[in-house]
């Protein structure tokens, strides 16, 4: 009793901690104290977490290496953006249009690929990110390389609050659960899992879908909040960029992933300033945490309350 | 009861052929053993009836069912489990871990259930951890249940392989030599913990072993495998007096 007790307490508090965080960001946004500047970094640090916690359901906890991240994000934010501008559906079909979309094509591409092993299954993955861009690229009805321009501005702080913890709370009660446990099997030793009777290719294909549907989100919040969207944007470095959050955070760690992309986005927005050595700074850093943590910032251990009584030697 | 009937069971990769032509048949609580020179074909028997490997001709029934062509998923759901010979446990996942993956077949809540946390999903969580707390207890592993999987010692972790196979609810347990690498009181108390797995979970076993003294010691028959064949078939002191067997594998008599 005692125990249900102590975990409503926790669920409870929780709760009130993301509230409060809520509380604090929109006042501050309403009140203007955040500027313009510090909004832009707030939203894409938003999306970059989605993606990064995204892809580390399918490369982190499943191990299935893919590299066409951005391509689920274009399917995504174009389904939504036409949905909003072209067809005036509101905002939330748009969102659940883009999960949607970018979850079918996750199956439709995921089915096939999935047999793959390694570094064919990334090279597949790789190849169909680009197909959809190209596709795009192609498309009249969107504009082709053009793109789409004069979205309306519909992302706000609450949008992107509510899908950053819809994302974390999918994922990590997922990989928490017998599911996640089958999914995580997968990663650890395929033959062994299939022996012991977990189905392979359907929980590869479900975190897969998962992964691709939260992709789709993230692309539609991204299309919704910087006006234009184009095949561009969605080529194979912005995938590149998303696998380096999920590498540098751990694979196979929520909380890693969230770190991460945080962390990415910060440092992206401080060295904005200095175009030149940007991209240098950049990788040097990488260079350096793979060097002193292969294994990425966290490894595939979770931040969580034990982790702070270890920390502060406090009683475990 | 017949439990497994393997029939005219053929394998060849490229131009060796791993198995010809093999049959064997075990009754259901039987205890049987498989042994032959290395290179033989006994992992690949093991491989074509847990479905890693398809035959190229042949078939396999299980309890009256066709295991040819099956994934090896759907032949765990049917009551098969096995044992690597290399032991192959999820490294990284704690020992409990281990074994709840093993569980994950009888898993009653969906997987809407557990994205939700209704109260099935909890319900259906107490009762893995519970089975799974079951089964290593058997094997005296419960106190190592939050240790990684690889950092238990050798011996431990060949227990825990077994535990895992045995939390599919297996009717055939198929063990890929288990004493390798173990020392004679290791192999004497394997071979009690065999002994008890069958009685207890009332299953039969099929064994691949090179320790003659473990595979004399349990087995109630042998067939002796040499380049992909049966070359014998018998009760155990049977198989220590045929001269074909003798001459294949454990030696000739030196005059």
């Amino acid at each position: 009793m005692d125990k249900v007790k102590q975990n409503w307490v926790r669920f409870l508090l929780e709760i009130a901690l993301l509230v409060g965080l809520f509380t604090l960001i929109q006042y501050g946004i309403t009140t203007r104290i955040l500027n313009q500047y510090f909004q832009i970094n707030l939203t894409s640090m938003c999306i970059n977490i989605i993606l990064a916690v995204s892809l580390n359901l399918i490369n982190g906890f499943t191990g299935q290496l893919s590299l066409g991240h951005a391509g689920f994000m274009a399917v995504g934010a174009y389904t939504a953006v036409v949905l909003t501008t072209k067809l005036d559906y509101p905002f939330v079909v748009g969102l659940a249009g883009a999960c949607m979309a970018a979850g079918t094509a996750g199956f439709v591409i995921g089915v096939p690929t999935l047999r793959l092993r390694g570094d064919y299954l990334a090279i597949a993955t790789l190849a169909l990110g680009e197909i959809i861009r190209v596709t795009l690229q192609n498309i009249d009805y969107v504009n082709g390389p053009a793109g789409i321009s004069g979205i309306h501005k519909l992302t706000n702080w609450p949008w992107l609050f509510s899908a950053v913890v819809l994302t974390v709370l999918v994922v990590v009660n997922l990989v928490n659960s017998s599911y996640g446990r089958a999914i995580i099997s997968v990663r650890e030793d395929e033959i062994a899992a299939e022996l012991m009777g977990i189905n392979t290719t359907k929980y590869k294909v479900v975190a897969f879908v998962i992964g691709a549907a939260f992709a789709g989100l993230a692309g539609a919040l991204y299309g919704h909040y910087f006006y234009i969207i184009k095949p561009e944007t969605f080529n194979f470095m912005k995938s590149f960029d998303i696998l380096v959050m999920v590498v540098l955070g751990g694979l196979g760690s929520t909380t890693g992933a969230i770190i991460a992309a945080v962390f990415i986005t910060v440092l992206t927005a401080v060295l904005q300033s200095f175009p030149e050595i940007r991209m240098i700074l950049y990788a040097l850093i990488l260079i350096v945490v793979m060097i002193y943590r292969p294994q990425g910032l966290m490894g595939n251990k979770e931040f969580s309350r034990q982790t702070l009584n270890r920390i502060w030697g406090g009683r475990k | 009861m017949i439990l497994l009937d393997i029939s005219k069971l053929s394998k060849s990769f490229g131009g060796l052929s791993a198995v010809l032509n093999f049959n064997i048949h075990m009754d259901e609580h039987e205890l049987v053993g498989l042994i032959g020179p290395n290179g033989a074909g006994k992992t690949t028997v093991f491989n074509l009836i847990t479905g890693v490997y398809k035959p190229d001709q042949g078939q396999i029934m299980f309890q009256g069912q066709n295991l040819v062509g099956m994934s090896p998923h759907n032949i765990c759901v049917r009551g098969v489990a096995r044992t690597f010979q290399n032991i192959r446990l999820f490294n990284d996942l704690s020992v409990l871990d281990n074994v709840k993956i093993a569980c994950h077949k009888q898993v009653r809540y969906g997987l809407l259930g557990a994205i939700l946390r209704t109260p099935a999903f909890f319900k259906g969580e107490a009762e893995i951890e519970a089975e799974a707390l079951k089964f290593l207890q058997v094997f005296k592993l419960e106190n190592k249940k939050d240790e990684l999987a690889k950092n238990l010692p050798y011996g431990e972790q060949r227990r825990l392989e077994i535990s895992r196979a045995l939390a599919t609810h297996p009717t055939l347990l198929i063990l890929d030599e288990p004493a390798a690498g173990m020392n004679p009181n290791e192999t004497k108390e394997l071979m009690q913990l065999i002994e008890m797995v069958r009685k207890e979970f009332n299953l039969a076993i099929l064994l691949i072993e090179h320790d003659m003294s473990l595979v004399m010691g349990v087995c109630e028959r042998i067939y002796v495998l040499d380049y992909g064949q049966i070359i014998a078939e018998g009760l155990p002191e049977e198989i220590r007096n045929n001269k074909q067997v003798i001459e294949a594998y454990l030696g000739e008599e030196v005059d």
